[in-house]
């Protein structure tokens, strides 16, 4: 899978080319062109802002539909912690899990499990190497944030905390059950994963940092809540605590702050949610301004995974529902075990992306900035947005880049609407009737400023790709 | 190429809030062109520190920066009290910060010092009663 796949799509029938996606994208990764809304794969993130804020719902998440679970022969659930959260009154997860098998499952894994095992794998690696990074440890569990680190932020690479997002270590761990279990082959058994995001989408069908998820499929919580209300009704009651494989820890990974308090002993953390608070934390920490910190925990949503785009209750409420879940649970539920210490680790290092170098040296950046900061002088400074362009620095970038034009900028095109305008006054002083040439002179002015007016409409389209 | 790029600053006095706006700025910039990470971070934390003490001890200044194809120039000016004895504003922890400074947590006096260990090349050229310039040159290796 290309690196660069993203999990957010346009639909382009509904989107009408306003602005608002283009503003509010936090990497700049959207423009305007031919009137709809073009995403460049490069810059996006899949944290799912423009999905969020797009008024005409023409901004949509790639996920798989439910259907997929018909594609295998064997199929285990893998809940997100943060599904549990979506339902009122619900005072043991137990219910879920069983209403996920009534749903058409053959299992249930619960990422929780996986999430505990990270938690004490994560604790065991701060203490080992918290001497030999500057700075403090960053969690891998929100893709959107390792993403934008990997774009954004080399300088904090290093600051990776190398073990696998919970997720993936649940997919692994409930293959390999089912693989026991069933002695079917590899493509019989349907891994799939019920996801609150697009990140996690493309974290499956592209990962960072491992070679290939066992992740098979991903399904939104928005399209099981329904389903899994109507079989909880009908369940009520029944539930079985025992089946459980998480306790606190792991289920409080479902929301911000969750996976920090989950390190127990470290206390010197930090945890931020929201995608532009996080870019400020990244900041802050690119220029070592927060000392003695062991570790930062960064989720890309606001209140954690269960603000996520694809949930279907409000992060806030959600938040508070895990705290009654909580209540009751034990701790902790999972142990490392024998061999699964290995399983947890990265599989390879996440590698630098410089997609926001203006050249492919200094020397060709160096002179493209020059330009750019040119022509950005040159533009008005309204951050407008109606030339395609998030802001009018950007537009100086993509003029730099080949992939915009000034004409794109409606306020550069009035001025020179302003000049054909002048012209014409010009066309008045200088022509005399009874004079000899002058109706072809007449003509050539005709002529130029028909070129000016057509040239009002360039660049509108000639960028397509 | 010849040309070089400048940006200019203007930081105001008392601006808590907004110092280290210009140095951010210009981390952007640099990171844009694709400077090598660590120089785009020294330049950031010398000019951020540079930049707080316009705020903290000097009723803000003037900063310019340059960049040509083999250094970054940072010269900030001000026109603040000036500093009466340099050696000693450069020893780690020295500070004459008041408490009040120090709750917003700045006044570590570790400013200068770091000035100094991440620039190249450092020039403070100040007068007590007049004013301070520091000029600090990180140079731009390829990376
Ligand atoms: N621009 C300046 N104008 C006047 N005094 C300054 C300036 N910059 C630094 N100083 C003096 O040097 C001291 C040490 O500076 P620094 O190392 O940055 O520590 P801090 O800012 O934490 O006090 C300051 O406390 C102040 O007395
Ligand atoms: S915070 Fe959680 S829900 Fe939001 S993008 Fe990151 S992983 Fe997905
Ligand atoms: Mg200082």
């Amino acid at each position: 899978m290309d690196q660069f796949y993203h999990a957010v799509l346009l639909d382009r029938d509904k989107c009408m080319g306003c602005t608002t996606c283009l503003k509010r994208c936090p990497t700049e990764a959207i423009r305007i062109r031919q009137g709809k809304a073009k995403i460049n794969k490069e810059f996006c993130i899949s944290c799912g802002e423009c999905i969020r804020v797009c008024p005409h719902h023409a901004k949509i998440s790639d996920h798989d539909r439910i259907d997929v679970i018909k594609d295998y022969e064997y199929t285990v659930a893998l809940p997100a912690p943060s599904l549990y959260m979506q339902f009122n009154g619900l005072e043991d997860q137990s219910l879920v899990l069983k209403a996920l098998l009534e749903l058409g499952f053959n299992d249930v894994y619960e990422v929780s499990a996986g999430a505990e095992l990270v938690s004490e794998m994560s604790r065991d690696y701060i203490a080992e190497h918290k001497d030999q990074i500057e700075g403090p440890f960053i969690n891998t569990a929100c893709p959107s944030v390792v993403r934008l680190i990997r774009i954004r932020f080399p300088d904090l690479l290093p600051n990776i905390l190398p073990l696998k997002p919970p997720v993936e270590v649940a997919a692994e761990m409930a293959l390999e059950q089912a693989v026991k279990k069933t002695g079917l082959p590899r493509e019989k058994i349907g891994i799939i994963f019920i996801t609150p995001c697009p990140s996690k989408v493309a974290y499956a069908r592209a990962p960072l940092g491992v070679e290939k998820s066992e992740i098979d499929n991903c399904i939104a919580i928005k399209d099981v809540y329904p389903l899994l209300l109507h079989h909880m009704k009908k369940l009520a009651g029944s539930e079985d605590a025992d089946k459980l494989m998480s306790g606190k820890i792991g289920i409080s990974w479902g929301a911000r702050g969750g996976e920090a308090t989950g390190l127990l002993t470290y206390h010197n953390y930090l945890a931020a949610d929201g995608i532009e608070n996080v870019i400020g934390v990244l900041e802050d920490l690119e220029d070592r301004k927060f000392r003695d910190l062991d570790f930062v925990e960064l989720n890309a949503c606001n209140g954690g995974c269960v603000g996520g785009v694809l949930t279907v209750e409000n992060a806030y409420i959600a938040e508070t529902r895990l705290k009654r879940l909580r209540k009751y649970l034990p701790v902790s539920k999972q142990r490392i075990e024998e061999g699964q210490k290995e399983m947890i680790p990265l599989e390879r290092d996440i590698e630098f992306q410089p997609v926001y170098n203006l050249g492919t040296d200094i020397k060709e950046s160096f002179i493209r900035l020059n330009q750019l900061e040119r022509i950005e002088k040159s533009l008005p400074g309204l951050d407008c947005g109606t030339c395609g362009a998030p802001t009018c620095r950007a537009l100086a970038r993509d003029i730099v880049l080949g992939e915009a034009s000034e004409n794109h900028c409606i306020y550069y095109l009035k001025e020179k609407l302003r000049k054909v305008s002048d012209d014409i006054d010009g066309l008045d002083l200088s022509i005399n009737c009874s004079q000899e040439g002058s109706l072809q002179k007449v003509r050539d002015f005709l002529g130029k400023i028909k070129e000016d007016i057509a040239s009002l409409d360039d660049g509108k389209d000639e960028y397509e790709g | 190429m010849g040309e070089n790029i400048e940006f200019k600053y203007t930081v105001e006095n008392g601006e808590f809030q907004r110092a280290g706006e210009a140095s951010s700025d210009v981390k952007q910039k640099l990171k844009a062109m694709g400077v090598d990470p660590s120089i785009v971070r020294k330049v950031a934390i010398a000019m951020y520190e540079g930049e707080v003490n316009m705020v903290i001890h000097a009723n803000g200044g003037e900063i310019t920066v340059t960049v040509d194809p083999d250094k970054i120039k940072m010269v900030l000016d001000d026109v603040g009290p000036g500093i009466p004895d340099v050696e000693k504003a450069m020893e780690p922890g020295f500070s004459t910060a008041d408490d009040n400074v120090r709750s917003l947590g700045f006044g570590a006096g570790m400013g200068l010092p770091n000035m100094k260990k991440n620039s190249d090349n450092i020039n403070i050229d100040t007068t007590p009663g007049k004013g301070t310039k520091i000029t600090m040159e990180v140079d731009l290796k390829e990376a």
